[in-house]
């Protein structure tokens, strides 16, 4: 094999289990089998918008489209806006899926019945074929695509695997985060493309369903997953099968559900910190303090009040949106978001972009959204808005804005006033959003 | 005909209680009254997300004494309604 590509499948040995599924394991042949099949089903369109549920589906569709010199499209969302604007992104994308579609208004394959069969030939992807494309909302209004190459995919998440200490023992991987994202797709589908671990096929969501899942897999175990799904776990109060290492983003993780959950679980827990931009940049393991590493082969640099990555999975140096503190031993700590920023349970967006999204809606005059102090450790705060729209019922507006912006941002309260509190430059001062929101609060029922 | 309408009484009083326990688990800006039992708990109705979801579900779980499960195909439709969500607790609850 040149250096110009790399495996599809890293370790894949005939006793090499990419999977499991209800009915027992997927082994690496099998695995290649189906990869192969599907590849020849896929329709002619170039892009490929992946919903499939089924985890293994799911990382059947993108090694079948990667195969086919397809790209997969992995939106933020799937609004009927979002499919609009990806449809203008990729005129010949068609959906692939494994339940009904509904609602999805693009060109459809059902996940087909794959024939058993046997393939040992690992199929080689140029390092510079595009593999996905991630989207952010951008602050105009149309959401802004950023590009991965097969090759820096691979280098991330083998640099992610040896992090971990998680490329040879085999973990079984259980996911409980959407693999549509990026975070998802690094640590569920690259991990287990690039290391020797085995996805779990469902997409557990409450606590039981976690329980479920590890128990359904053999150890040792690896469990992907969030803040929010940690603390629903560990609260649940019922008992949990032996995990053997824990992996969480998406939010920062306080110290004390980070003790609890080591030692409730008996299991390392390390965290990742990164963005859609940029991919997996560091690790920590919570409990050594607020330091993070960079994982191997990203650097970060300081110029102008802002911080810069070079690795990780976009190719090119990319500005990041937090605020870092970078330490002479190579380490660095995070200090907060830069204002405009917006993250909501992993998901997010800019501020600007969805004041544009507001302003957008026939019978919206003005308005803005705002971020409240954030008061739920490892809970979710949510964002606000202040708006002046006198035609508009509340249950109009949030239909108008549901049609727009993903369900995560949707403003808790959304406040109707006549006038916003603007200074005299127009501008609109956060204390008096606050005091806003205080006096909406004491008048709430 | 009156074990029906105790039945039937019987589930307006657990929808009062859900209702109730949706507006304080979420805080939400509304009065429990303000749920009917058909309003859809996704998108055009209150536009619960899976956040709210899975904080419901613990909720639940500590009222009712059972854990919500989705991998089990009948549990997908169990949010689609205030009476679809008190049917379900209905025929699970262990207190």
């Amino acid at each position: 094999m040149s250096v110009e590509s790399q495996p599809l499948l890293a370790y894949a040995d005939a006793g090499r289990i990419v999977a499991w599924r209800p009915d027992g394991p997927v082994s690496a042949p099998r695995f290649l089998s189906d990869v192969m099949r599907l590849a020849e089903r896929l329709p002619a369109g170039g892009s490929v918008l992946n919903v499939c549920h089924d985890r293994y589906r799911f990382l059947v569709g993108v090694a079948a489209s990667l195969v086919a010199g397809k790209v997969s499209l992995l939106p933020p969302s799937q609004t009927p806006e979002a499919v609009r604007q990806l449809k203008h992104y990729a005129a010949d994308v068609f959906c692939l899926h494994d339940g009904s579609g509904d609602g999805i208004d693009l060109p459809k394959l059902a996940f087909p019945e794959l024939a058993a069969g046997s393939v040992d030939v690992v199929p080689a992807i140029a390092v510079d074929q595009v593999a996905v494309v991630l989207f952010t909302s951008g602050s105009t209004g149309t959401p802004m695509p950023h590009v991965k190459r097969w090759g820096a995919l691979v280098d991330s998440s083998r640099g992610e695997a040896e992090r971990l200490a998680a490329v040879q023992p085999g973990y079984s991987l259980i996911g409980t985060v959407p693999v549509q994202h990026s975070y998802g797709f690094e640590s569920v589908i690259m991990l287990t493309l690039q290391s020797r671990s085995a996805v779990w096929s469902g997409w557990p969501f409450y606590p039981a369903d976690i329980v479920g899942a590890l128990a359904a897999v053999p150890q040792p175990r690896l469990l992907v997953t969030t803040p929010v799904h940690l603390r629903a776990l560990l609260d649940a109060g019922i008992e949990v099968p032996a995990v053997d290492k824990l992996l969480s983003a998406t939010a920062p993780l306080s110290d004390g559900l980070a003790r609890e959950a080591e030692r409730r679980l008996a299991a390392p827990l390390h965290e990742i910190y990164g963005c859609t931009e940029t991919g997996q940049l560091a690790s920590r393991r919570t409990i050594d303090g607020p330091r993070w590493q960079a994982l191997p082969g990203v650097r970060l640099e300081q110029a102008d009040d802002l911080t810069y990555a070079l690795g990780g999975n976009c190719g090119v140096r990319q500005a990041l949106g937090d605020v870092i503190e970078l330490h002479a031993d190579g380490t660095f700590s995070l200090h907060g978001r830069n204002a405009d920023m917006v993250n909501i349970a992993g998901k997010r967006t800019s501020i600007a972009y969805l004041n544009h999204q507001l302003a957008d809606i026939p019978g919206v005059a003005d308005g803005c959204f705002f971020m409240p102090e954030e008061t739920a450790v490892d809970g979710v705060t949510r964002l606000c808005a202040v708006v002046v729209a006198p035609g508009l019922s509340a249950g109009q507006l949030r239909a108008a804005l549901r049609q727009r912006i993903d369900p995560i941002f949707l403003p808790r309260p959304m406040m109707f006033v006549e006038r916003l509190p603007r200074n005299a430059t127009g501008k609109l001062p956060r204390a008096d959003l606050l005091a806003l929101l205080d006096r909406h609060g004491r008048s709430a029922p | 005909m009156t074990q029906t309408s105790n039945a039937t009484s019987d589930m307006t009083a657990l929808m009062h209680e859900v209702a109730a326990m949706i507006v304080t688990a979420l805080n939400l800006e509304m009065s429990p009254a303000e749920i009917t039992p058909e309003t859809p708990l996704y998108g055009e109705g209150l536009g619960l997300d899976s956040i709210d979801i899975l904080e419901l579900a613990l909720a639940v779980s500590k009222h009712y004494g059972f854990q919500l499960r989705a991998d089990d195909e009948a549990n997908v439709k169990v949010f689609t309604s205030l009476q679809t969500l008190a049917s379900h607790i209905a025929a699970h609850r262990t207190k």
